[in-house]
């Protein structure tokens, strides 16, 4: 007599939906990532109830942390073209390969007469640069005024549009630096500006 | 994996061979399981809280204008930053006005400011208008908060100016410089 089989079911699930919704969720992930810019030094940024969100772009950005002075401004082609007219003004050359590497650093902070050595370095080497800074303490000896004011003509040259100049500052850093900043913007006439802060938890009352 | 094999006895009946289809489907569990492990990745780095950018203009720092407008000392305050976390304020000008110690926060300074705005608008008719004068004692993060309370009580007229050596002796007699 035959016996009654049972009919075995497959275990196996279709995974196709699974996997649609799971790279579509990882593609918006990705998309929307922005590779986090490592602070030099650490900077903890002071709360405020400001809800008004950074620009993506279109920024000039000035961090400040241990009495340094660090810059960053958004945009490869800005950041090489504004290297090539502080060389040109400092009377300092960079090599074709000096000037790819800069336009990939998202931050720095060396005087100008170093920044060909720092740029020669490989990722490890920088990271272990002591960075003293942008020099900003004299009208003599003035470079974060001038690439300020070379990032800000080539932004116009380029886009055609007005850099927006913003401070990012630690909680602790003492005011006089942030007020020989503040002092070097209004020089060039930069009245507003923005700062930098987070959110704070502290409800608006 | 883990797929049984349901395909039953391997009893050829008929005559013929018949060459095995292959299947067409493909077995996406671990695609899924990689994609589910980069979105957790990717949702762990991403920063939730963004910075946020807070609009400060300075006054106009020109040498060769002197088209400052004066501002009646009644209706005006001035606050002065000093170490310690600790804020002085006083109304109109220096020394004819003793300066009181507060501290920052919703019970100090912000309370002062709603206080003192309101009756500055009944008694002159017109708003408050606020100096802030941080001393080289003070940091950054008390110039900030200072500015955030300017934008949450509502005062329409502030200004960051330099402190005088007047007012830095009475930060110093009041032990917070």
């Amino acid at each position: 007599m035959p016996r009654v089989k049972v009919q075995r079911k497959s275990t196996s699930i279709d995974m196709t939906a699974m996997c649609d919704v799971a790279f579509l969720l990882l593609t918006f992930f990705i998309l929307t990532a922005k590779p986090k810019t490592e602070d030099p030094v650490p900077v903890d940024i002071p709360a405020s109830t400001t809800v008004q969100p950074i620009p993506d772009d279109n920024m000039l950005m000035l961090t400040v942390g241990q009495g340094k002075v660090f810059f960053s401004v958004d945009g490869n082609d800005i950041r090489k073209q504004t290297l090539i007219q502080m060389g040109d003004k400092y009377g300092v050359k960079f090599t074709p390969t000096q000037q790819e590497k800069f336009s990939g650093l998202p931050i720095f902070g060396v005087p100008l007469k170093q920044l060909g050595g720092y740029l020669d370095l490989d990722a490890e080497g920088r990271k272990a640069f002591q960075q003293t800074g942008i020099p900003h303490d004299t009208t003599a000896n003035n470079e974060l005024s001038d690439w300020i004011r070379e990032a800000r003509r080539v932004d116009v040259s380029l886009h055609n549009r007005a850099l927006r100049i913003s401070i990012k500052g630690d909680n602790k850093e003492e005011y006089p630096t942030i007020k020989k900043l503040i002092g070097v913007l209004q020089k060039q006439k930069i009245n507003k500006f923005a700062l930098i802060t987070t959110i704070k938890s502290d409800p608006k009352k | 994996m883990a797929e049984l094999d349901t395909s039953g006895g391997g009893k050829h009946k008929g005559g013929k061979v018949r060459s095995k289809k292959a299947s067409t489907r493909v077995d996406l569990t671990a695609m899924v399981d990689l994609a589910f492990l980069l979105i957790t990745f990717f949702m762990l780095t991403t920063t939730l809280s963004k910075p946020k950018a807070m609009d400060l203009v300075m006054p106009d720092k020109d040498e060769k204008t002197k088209d400052q407008l004066p501002v009646a000392a009644s209706r005006s305050m001035t606050l002065l930053l000093g170490a310690n976390n600790k804020v002085e304020w006083f109304i109109g000008e220096p020394g004819k006005s003793q300066p009181t110690t507060d501290n920052y926060g919703r019970n100090g300074l912000r309370k002062t400011l709603i206080e003192k705005g309101r009756e500055i608008q009944q008694s002159t008719g017109k708003y408050m208008v606020v100096l802030i004068k941080p001393s080289d004692k003070s940091n950054y993060k008390n110039v900030v908060d200072v500015i955030d309370e300017m934008n949450i009580t509502g005062v329409q007229s502030y200004a960051i100016v330099d402190i005088m050596p007047a007012e830095l002796e009475l930060l110093k007699r009041d032990g917070n410089y």
